[in-house]
């Protein structure tokens, strides 16, 4: 590899990290403010022409909040808990394509920081060492709320995490590669694997909201019963990681449906664009909509935390193993049936 | 036997239909619910830049009030803090003395005329104690402050502001 290209990467590295804590930040803005719009209010308005530096008011508050660690919490991992949870939210960013391959002079400028051939594990393997972060969190606490919250995030996430990986086997069996990039590829133009995929994405996106921990399976921090859940204890920057780690979770979680769903970088008519209006603008505007459908499905979390209300265990649990598993492994069959004969 | 409202509603235990309980639906519904919602002008009413009209009768802070020639009316009766449910007014009169009948309408005047706000449940029976006509309801609402000590309102607040000459 040569030095420009390490250069690039490491470029495309720190944009891609400083856009997701920018979205993540605007993120909490943009569900204050959706939140007000769904019940009718108007929700933070203040700092700012409508609020939009009410993030940096809550991020200056949240650094300048009293940094407390319970007397009989073991100090340690009270601190790697919520270390790992941002760290893990950050990291899976890494694999996903955000573009086609920009070309400049001779230079050919790849939008996707490792384009690795097992990307979907890779996302899986970073989506399970999430909940260590949670779980670790909460048990270190010393706290019975946050240990209970932290036991519910453990089991949910591997509940659902069974279901959300075979909802992707039927989609490998589509596509036939692991690796992100040749997936988006793939999808070229309106080819679009929801339309061979329409129950695998919705699994997927149920499976998406409880791994993500958000309504209506916010069940390890639902205030109603676990105070605050595992974050419990967490006060100033701390309880600022977690928050912000669910935020970026969203995010990332939004980049692979839309990845291995809703077409990534794709749009119709994309080879007329390339034609017409430069290779390099067609990327671009590819890179622009890819932002798009990202936001939409942003949106779209925040609409559903705002609609439904969250479940009972039992009722996630049933959900989980009784309805979303068999369904997942029904699909995964009648996938390979079709294949089969449509290959013969 | 005969419904007291049309808001009876039949209930059963009838099990869910297979539609209903796959749930997506209703979850559709729902979403179609929050959005309506989502375009629906917000209620809100920006207190303090904005305010709700008040109607004519509102009761808000109490003004005293000056006669045409800028004199105060108020004479000290103190059927005001009789009459105050809340135990809310005090006062200490004093006589008017030479010199001083552009100032008060009576020979008795109040030296001091306080009114705790917090005290005060603006029921409006002080106005309509009043003989003199000197108390009204008639300001905004009482604005909210730090200390205790500060909603004692004195006359420096109460007092209507002297006519221009």
């Amino acid at each position: 590899m040569e030095l420009a290209d390490i250069i690039v990467k490491f470029i495309l590295v720190v944009i891609i990290f400083a856009i997701s804590l920018v979205i993540a930040m605007y993120s909490t803005y943009a569900e204050r403010k959706l939140a007000a719009f769904f019940q009718d209010r108007v929700g933070p308005n203040r700092a700012g022409p409508w609020g939009i530096l009410q993030p940096l008011a809550d991020g200056g508050k949240m650094f300048l909040k009293e940094e407390i660690i319970p007397t009989n919490a073991s100090g340690f991992l009270f601190i790697v808990g919520p270390s790992l949870a941002i760290m893990t939210a950050c990291i899976g960013s890494a694999v996903i394509p955000w573009g086609q391959k920009l070309v400049i002079g001779t230079h050919i400028i790849d939008l996707q920081v490792a384009d690795i051939n097992v990307g979907i594990l890779y996302i899986f393997g970073v989506v399970s060492l999430g909940v260590y972060g949670v779980m670790i969190g909460g048990w270190a606490s010393n706290n019975k709320y946050s240990l209970l919250g932290a036991i519910r995030a453990a089991s949910q996430n591997i509940s659902y995490e069974i279901s959300m990986g075979l909802s992707i086997i039927a989609l490998l069996l589509v596509t036939g590669t692991l690796s992100l990039r040749e997936i988006a590829e793939q999808q070229h133009g309106w080819h679009w694997n929801i339309i061979y995929q329409p129950v695998g994405f919705i699994l997927f996106l149920i499976c998406a909201f409880a791994e993500t921990n958000r309504s209506p399976f916010d069940l390890p921090e639902c205030e109603t019963e676990l105070v605050g859940g595992y974050h419990t204890e967490y006060s100033s920057m701390k309880l600022g990681f977690y928050l912000f780690a669910e935020y970026i979770n969203m995010f990332i979680s939004s980049a692979v449906m839309v990845t291995l769903y809703w077409g990534a970088y794709n749009y119709p008519f994309m080879d007329w664009m390339a034609a017409h209006a430069g290779p390099n603008v067609a990327v671009i505007l590819g890179v622009v909509l890819m932002f798009a459908k990202i936001f939409l499905f942003i949106f779209f979390f925040m609409w559903v935390r705002w609609t439904i209300p969250r479940f009972r265990y039992d009722q996630l649990m049933d959900l989980g193993w009784k309805t979303l598993i068999p369904l997942a492994i029904a699909n995964i069959v009648v996938t390979g049936i079709v294949i089969t004969l449509i290959n013969r | 036997m005969e419904p007291l409202s049309n808001k009876r509603k039949e209930v059963n235990n009838k099990p869910l239909t297979l539609l209903e309980r796959a749930y997506l639906p209703a979850i559709a519904q729902g979403l179609a619910i929050t959005m309506k919602h989502f375009w629906k002008k917000p209620v809100t009413i920006a207190y303090p830049e904005e305010k709700r009209e008040f109607s004519e009768n509102f009761r808000g802070m109490h003004s005293l009030k000056r006669d045409e020639n800028g004199k105060e009316r108020c004479t000290a009766c103190g059927l005001c803090a009789l009459s105050c449910p809340a135990e809310a007014i005090t006062m200490i009169a004093a006589e008017r003395q030479p010199g001083e009948e552009n100032l008060y309408r009576e020979e008795k005047y109040a030296a001091v005329y306080e009114i705790n706000m917090l005290r005060c449940i603006f029921c409006g029976l002080c106005e309509e104690a009043c003989p003199k006509e000197a108390i009204y309801l008639d300001g905004d609402i009482v604005p909210s402050d730090y200390l205790r000590k500060d909603f004692i309102y004195g006359k420096d607040k109460l007092v209507e502001a002297p006519l221009n000459q």
